[in-house]
C-alpha cells in the first residue's frame, strides 16, 4: 500500500524525470549517432504512413496531349551518364526470383506477348527536387508480366538491376498498381538512350529516383538485398512514394 | 487551474517548446531542400528564384535534409494536434483566437506600440493585437502542415491538391507559408524581450508573469 508520502514523492519523480525529456533529447540530437538514429526513425515512420496511406485503387492524375511537356523541355536525370551504351540488339530482360520459370526476354518478344495489354499514359513525373513533367508513356503493365512469368502471388518486393550499375527496389504494391509500366515507348517514339532505352520503369505513384532507366533485370522476392536502391543507400526515403 | 491569468498550462507550455524546436529545423531543411530547385516553375528552362545562402540551410544536401524535415514534420503535427484538442477542450482558445470584436481593440494598440498613444486598458490575458499575431501565426502553421501533406501525397491526396490549386501553386502556398510564419519569429521574440524575463520564465515554468 502506497502511503501520501510516497506517492507524492513519486509523483514528483516523475516530474522531475519530465523536466529531464527536453535535456535527454537535445542529448540525443547533439551525440552523432542518436542524431542519425532519430533521424532514420522519423524517415521510417514518414514511409510506414506513406505505405499505410497507398490506395491501389487510387489512380495518379492523368492528363490530355496538350498538357504534355515537349521533349525538348522534358528534363534528363541520370546520376553517372546519358547513354551507358546498351546494345539494343543483344538486350534481354531478365525476370527471375519468385517466379514459376526463369525467362529472358528481348524486347520484340516483350513487344509481341499478345496477352498482354499495351497502355499509354499521360501521367505526372514528379522529382524529389521539387520540378514536375508530363510525360506521354507507353509500354505494359508491369503486373502484367508478373503474372504472366507466375510471380508468386504473395511476394513482397521487386529488385530492379540496370545496365549502368543503377538498381532500385520497390513494394510490390506499388509496382502492381494498374499504372505502374514497363516502358518502351515516350510521346508516341521508342525510349530514347538519354531515358532509359530500351526499358524503364514508369510509376505515377513513386517519386523520380524509383523510375529506374536501362532495365536488364527484374527479380521478384521476399527478402530485400544489402542493397536498397542507388539514392536509398545514399539517404533518400526507401518507399518514396506520392 | 494551476495558473494565473498570464501562466501558461503545462500542455501549452510543452506544445510551446516542441514547436519552437521543429520550427527552426523545418525552415532550415525547408530552404535546403528548396536549394534542391529553386524555382516554382518549369525544370527546362529552369528559372532561378533565388538561392537560398548556405549559412541558414540545414541537412547539407537534399537527402539529409529530407530526413531532417520529414522527422521534425512529425512533432510538429504531434504537438499541433495536442495543443488544438487542448484549446478546443479546455475553452483556452478564447485567449488566443482573433474575433470579429477585436478589430475595435487592433488600432489604439498600434499606436501604442509606434509610441503615439497610451497603453490601452487590459481587459483580457492577450490584446487584441497579439491575438491576430497568434491567431495567423497558428493559422499559417495549419497552412504548412495542410500543403505539406499535399506535396508529400499529391498521389493519394489527389483531391487536395486539386481543391488547392495544383501541385505547382500548393508548393508556391506552402514556401509564402513559410514565409509569413518566419516573419512572426522576429516579432515575437522582440516582443518577448520587451516583457522581460519573467514572462519568459513562465514559459518554462508555468508561474505567473
Amino acid at each position: 500500500m502506497d502511503g501520501p508520502v510516497d506517492r507524492h514523492r513519486r509523483r514528483r519523480t516523475r516530474r522531475e524525470l519530465l523536466k529531464m525529456a527536453p535535456l535527454a533529447a537535445a542529448a540525443a540530437l547533439l551525440h552523432p549517432g542518436g542524431l542519425e538514429w532519430v533521424l532514420r526513425s522519423g524517415m521510417k515512420a514518414s514511409d510506414s504512413v506513406s505505405a499505410r496511406l497507398f490506395r491501389e485503387s487510387a489512380l495518379a492524375p492523368t492528363f490530355s496531349d496538350r498538357e504534355v511537356t515537349p521533349l525538348d523541355r522534358y528534363p534528363v536525370n541520370s546520376y553517372l551518364t546519358d547513354d551507358p551504351e546498351v546494345d539494343l540488339d543483344t538486350w534481354q530482360l531478365e525476370v527471375s526470383g519468385l517466379v514459376r520459370r526463369v525467362r529472358a526476354f528481348t524486347l520484340d518478344e516483350l513487344r509481341r506477348l499478345d496477352r498482354l495489354d499495351r497502355v499509354v499514359q499521360n501521367t505526372r513525373h514528379i522529382c524529389i527536387e521539387g520540378w514536375d513533367v508530363i510525360g506521354n508513356f507507353g509500354g505494359i503493365r508491369v503486373a502484367d508480366l508478373l503474372a504472366h512469368v507466375g510471380a508468386y502471388p504473395g511476394a513482397r518486393y521487386l529488385e530492379v538491376e540496370c545496365a549502368d550499375d543503377y538498381y532500385e527496389s520497390i513494394d510490390m504494391a506499388s509496382a502492381r498498381h494498374p499504372q505502374s509500366l514497363l516502358c518502351d515507348e515516350m510521346h508516341g517514339q521508342p525510349l530514347s538512350r538519354a531515358h532509359g532505352a530500351p526499358l524503364r520503369l514508369v510509376m505515377p505513384t513513386k517519386l523520380g529516383y524509383k523510375q529506374a532507366k536501362y532495365i536488364v533485370g527484374l527479380r521478384v522476392t521476399n527478402v530485400l538485398s544489402a542493397r536498397r536502391g542507388y539514392w536509398e543507400d545514399r539517404g533518400y526515403s526507401w518507399y518514396g512514394g506520392l | 487551474m494551476r495558473t494565473g491569468r498570464l501562466g501558461h498550462p503545462a500542455t501549452v507550455r510543452f506544445c510551446h517548446w516542441v514547436i519552437a524546436l521543429a520550427i527552426p529545423v523545418l525552415l532550415a531543411s525547408g530552404l535546403e531542400i528548396f536549394a534542391a530547385f529553386p524555382s516554382f516553375g518549369d525544370k527546362v528552362p529552369e528559372q532561378v528564384v533565388f538561392t537560398p545562402p548556405e549559412a541558414v540551410r540545414l541537412g547539407g544536401w537534399l537527402g539529409g535534409a529530407l530526413q531532417w524535415h520529414f522527422t521534425f514534420a512529425w512533432l510538429l503535427i504531434g504537438a499541433g494536434t495536442v495543443y488544438a484538442i487542448y484549446q478546443a477542450v479546455s475553452g483556452n482558445y478564447r485567449q488566443v483566437l482573433f474575433v470579429s470584436r477585436d478589430v475595435a481593440g487592433l488600432w489604439p494598440m498600434i499606436r501604442h506600440y509606434a509610441l503615439r498613444g497610451p497603453k490601452p486598458a487590459e481587459h483580457q490575458t492577450y490584446n487584441a493585437l497579439q491575438k491576430l499575431a497568434y491567431t495567423v501565426a497558428l493559422g499559417l502553421g495549419l497552412v504548412l502542415v495542410v500543403t505539406g501533406l499535399a506535396l508529400y501525397k499529391p498521389v493519394q491526396l489527389s483531391g487536395l491538391v486539386a481543391a488547392l490549386g495544383g501541385f505547382r501553386l500548393v508548393r508556391i502556398e506552402h514556401f509564402a507559408a513559410m514565409c509569413g510564419l518566419a516573419a512572426f519569429i522576429p516579432g515575437h521574440l522582440v516582443m518577448v524581450a520587451l516583457h522581460g524575463w519573467k514572462n519568459f520564465a513562465s514559459m518554462w515554468t508555468g508561474s505567473k508573469a
